[in-house]
C-alpha cells in the first residue's frame, strides 16, 4: 500500500542547481493572484501548484524559492507541502497515475485495476517508477466518482469506469 | 436529461435537470434555461429578505450536517465592518458521494448564481470556491464559466448592473479529505496545513482570514437560485409529509447496483424506490446485504433497515443511521463486511490530520486490529477493544473525523458480528497476511 511515490525512485538529480520558477510569465501569474487573497500566504497552495506544473515535483530549493517570494519561512512552506498528498516531494514518472481504491471502488474491483496497472506499466509495486521513467502508479483515497468505479487520474486526465481489460489501451496515449 | 442515465419517472429533477446537456454549461445556454433570473431578482432584494426566503424554504445544508441554511446566513453580522466572505465547499471527498462533481461539470452557472445570491445575502463581496485538487474536469468547467460570467457582467464590480460587487475566486485543493471540514478548509485557503480549528469562534464571527465567513456546500448553493426564482413555498411543498425535510436531494448511488449514478428525489421518497427502481436493484442473482446511506461516515444499515426507511433527514435517522451527504454505498451478499470496514478504517487513518490523539492513534489502532482479525488472529476480546476505542473516538476531538471512523466499526460489529467471528474461529480463510 502506498500513497506516496517511492523516494528512491528518482530519475532527476535532487541536488541539481535550481532554476527559479517564478520569473517571467509564471511570476506574472502569481502576482495576478495577490489581489485575490488578503494575505500573500493565501497564495501558497496556488504557488505550489505552479511549481509542480513547471517542474513535476517540489524540491527543497523550490520550497526555498516559494518561501522567499511569499515572505514565509522554508520550514513553514515544507510543513504545508507535506500535509497535502498531491504535492510530490521527489521526482515521479513522466505520467503519474492515481487509482482510487476506497470502499465503493474496492467492492467493484479496484484492486484488480491496480494489479493490471502495475503489470502494464512495469512499475511492479505501488509508488515505484517504471524502469523507463514513464509511469508511477499510486493508490489514492476516494476520487469522488464512486458511481463510475474505478476512476483513475493519469496526470490531469480523469478517466472513469476503468477495468483491467481497458488498462493496456488507455496507456497507449501516454508516451 | 440526466447523466449517466435518463431521469427516472420517480425522480423530481430540479438541480439535475440539465445534467448531460452540454449547452447548459455556457452563459447563453444557462440564460436560455432561465438562469441568472434568481440572481437578478435577489439583487433587487434586501439581505434580510433573501435570508427570510431561504429560511422559509426549509433548505438544509446538503454537505452532511443538515444545518438550516437560512439560519446559518442569519448569523453573519448585520453591519459589514470587516469584509465578509462566502466559501463554497467543493471539496467533495466523502466516500460514496459524487453529486457536487456533476453539478460543477454540467451546471457551473447554476452554482455561480447560487454563490452570488448567497454572497449578496451575507454581505460578502467575495466568494472562494474551494475545489478538491483531484477534480480536474470540474475545475476546467468552473474556470471557463467564471471567466464567462465576468465577461458577461454577472460578476465583478457591477454584478448584473446592480452596482453591487461580487467576485469569485476558484481555489484548488491539493489532496486532503479533511479540508472538506469547514474550519480545515479555511486554514487551507489561508495557505496553512488543513487542520480543523476549535470552535468557537464560529466562522460567522471569525472565519477565513479572521473575518466573518459562511461556508456552504455546492448542492446547497445550487438549490438557492430556484428557491429565489420560484419561491420558498414551492420549495417547501417538495416534501412527502415531513416538514423538517423539504426540497429535492441528489442521491449518489454506487457499489453493487445495476445503475449506479445520481438520482434527484423529493425528500421523503421511500429508500426502496431509490435502490430498486432508480438504481435498478441488485445485480442478477444477488441480494443486498448492507447499505451505507450518507457517505462512509454514517452507521451501516442492514437491507431490512434501508428498505423500511424513507429518504429524508429524520427518516434515515429513525432507522439508525444518518442522511449525511446522501452518498449511498450499496453492498450485496458477495461483500466481505470485515474487509470493507477495515478498508474504511484505513481511509480514516490515512486522512486523519493527526492533531488530536484520539483520532491519530484511534484510527490507526482500529485499522491494525481489523487487519489482525482479517489475518485470522482476532480474539473475542477484540470486539470490546474496538468498541472501547470507538467510544473514546466519539465526541472527544476537534472535528468529527474520528467519530466517522467509529460509526461503521460500531454498527458493523452490531449488525455483522458473525462475519468477524468467522475470521476469529477459522471458519473463514484469512483475507490478509499477518503483519
Amino acid at each position: 500500500m502506498s500513497r506516496q511515490a517511492n523516494p528512491t525512485a528518482t530519475h532527476g538529480d535532487p541536488h541539481a542547481s535550481h532554476e527559479p520558477v517564478f520569473v517571467g510569465e509564471t511570476r506574472a501569474r502569481l502576482q495576478a493572484l495577490y489581489p485575490k487573497y488578503p494575505t500573500k500566504q493565501g497564495c501558497l497552495l496556488p504557488a505550489l501548484w505552479m511549481v509542480q506544473e513547471a517542474r513535476g515535483w517540489i524540491s527543497e530549493p523550490a520550497i526555498n524559492e516559494v518561501a522567499e517570494v511569499l515572505e514565509l519561512t522554508p520550514a513553514y512552506v515544507k510543513g504545508v507541502v507535506t500535509f497535502y498528498t498531491m504535492y510530490h516531494t521527489h521526482p515521479v514518472g513522466r505520467h503519474f497515475i492515481q487509482v482510487c481504491t476506497t470502499s465503493p471502488c474496492n467492492i467493484c474491483g479496484a484492486e484488480d485495476v491496480v494489479r493490471a496497472l502495475l503489470d502494464a506499466t512495469g512499475c511492479g509495486e505501488l509508488g515505484a517508477t517504471s524502469p523507463d521513467g514513464r509511469f508511477t502508479v499510486i493508490e489514492v483515497e476516494c476520487l469522488g466518482a464512486c458511481g463510475f468505479a474505478t476512476p483513475i487520474l493519469i496526470d490531469d486526465d480523469f478517466i472513469e469506469s476503468v477495468t483491467p481489460e481497458k488498462v493496456a489501451g488507455l496507456l497507449e496515449r501516454y508516451a | 436529461m440526466g447523466y449517466p442515465h435518463p431521469s427516472h419517472p420517480k425522480e423530481t429533477v430540479v438541480l439535475s435537470r440539465y445534467f448531460g446537456d452540454a449547452d447548459a454549461r455556457t452563459y447563453d445556454g444557462w440564460v436560455q434555461r432561465g438562469g441568472y433570473e434568481g440572481l437578478r431578482k435577489a439583487l433587487g432584494m434586501t439581505r434580510e429578505a433573501i435570508v427570510e426566503e431561504v429560511k422559509a424554504s426549509g433548505l438544509r445544508g446538503r454537505g452532511g450536517a443538515g444545518f438550516p441554511t437560512g439560519l446559518k446566513w442569519s448569523f453573519m453580522p448585520k453591519e459589514v465592518v470587516k469584509p465578509h466572505y462566502l466559501v463554497c465547499n467543493a471539496d467533495e471527498s466523502e466516500p460514496g458521494t459524487f453529486k457536487d462533481r456533476e453539478i460543477m461539470r454540467w451546471t457551473p452557472h447554476g452554482l455561480i448564481e447560487g454563490c452570488a445570491i448567497a454572497a449578496h445575502a451575507i454581505g460578502a463581496e467575495r466568494c472562494y470556491i474551494y475545489i478538491r485538487g483531484e477534480f480536474t474536469e470540474p475545475w476546467k468547467v468552473m474556470t471557463a464559466a467564471v471567466e464567462e460570467a465576468y465577461a458577461r457582467g454577472a460578476l465583478g464590480a457591477n454584478a448584473l448592473g446592480s452596482g453591487r460587487r461580487i467576485d469569485m475566486v476558484l481555489h484548488r485543493g491539493a489532496g486532503a479529505y479533511i479540508c472538506g471540514e469547514e474550519t480545515a478548509m479555511m486554514n487551507s485557503l489561508e495557505g496553512r496545513r488543513g487542520n480543523p480549528r476549535i470552535k468557537p469562534p464560529y466562522p460567522a464571527v471569525a472565519g477565513v482570514f479572521g473575518v466573518p465567513t459562511t461556508v456552504n456546500n455546492v448542492e446547497t448553493l445550487a438549490a438557492v437560485p430556484p428557491i429565489i426564482t420560484r419561491g420558498a413555498a414551492w420549495y417547501k411543498s417538495l416534501c412527502l409529509g415531513n416538514p423538517k425535510s423539504t426540497g429535492t436531494k441528489l442521491i449518489s448511488v454506487c457499489g453493487h447496483v445495476q445503475r449506479p449514478g445520481n438520482y434527484e428525489v423529493t425528500m421523503g421518497t421511500p429508500f426502496r424506490d431509490i435502490l430498486y427502481d432508480m438504481a435498478g436493484g441488485p445485480k442478477p442473482g444477488r441480494t443486498f446485504k448492507a447499505i451505507i446511506p450518507g457517505g462512509s461516515s454514517v452507521p451501516i444499515m442492514t437491507r431490512e433497515e434501508a428498505e423500511a426507511a424513507v429518504f429524508d433527514y429524520e427518516g434515515i435517522a429513525e432507522q439508525g443511521s444518518l442522511l449525511g451527504s446522501a452518498g449511498c454505498i450499496v453492498m450485496d451478499d458477495t461483500t466481505d463486511m470485515v474487509y470493507q470496514i477495515c478498508r474504511l478504517a484505513r481511509f480514516y487513518a490515512h486522512e486523519s490530520c493527526a492533531q488530536c490523539t484520539q483520532c491519530r492513534e484511534g484510527t490507526a489502532w482500529t485499522t491494525r486490529i481489523l487487519e489482525r482479525i482479517l489475518a485470522g488472529r482476532g480474539k473475542q476480546e477484540d470486539f470490546q477493544l474496538l468498541l472501547d476505542l470507538s467510544e473514546n473516538m466519539t465526541g472527544k476531538t476537534i472535528c468529527v473525523l474520528s467519530d466517522s471512523c467509529a460509526a461503521p466499526v460500531v454498527s458493523g460489529i452490531q449488525k455483522f458480528r458473525g462475519e468477524f467471528e468467522a475470521y476469529m474461529t477459522g471458519a473463514r480463510e484469512p483475507a490478509m497476511a499477518a503483519v
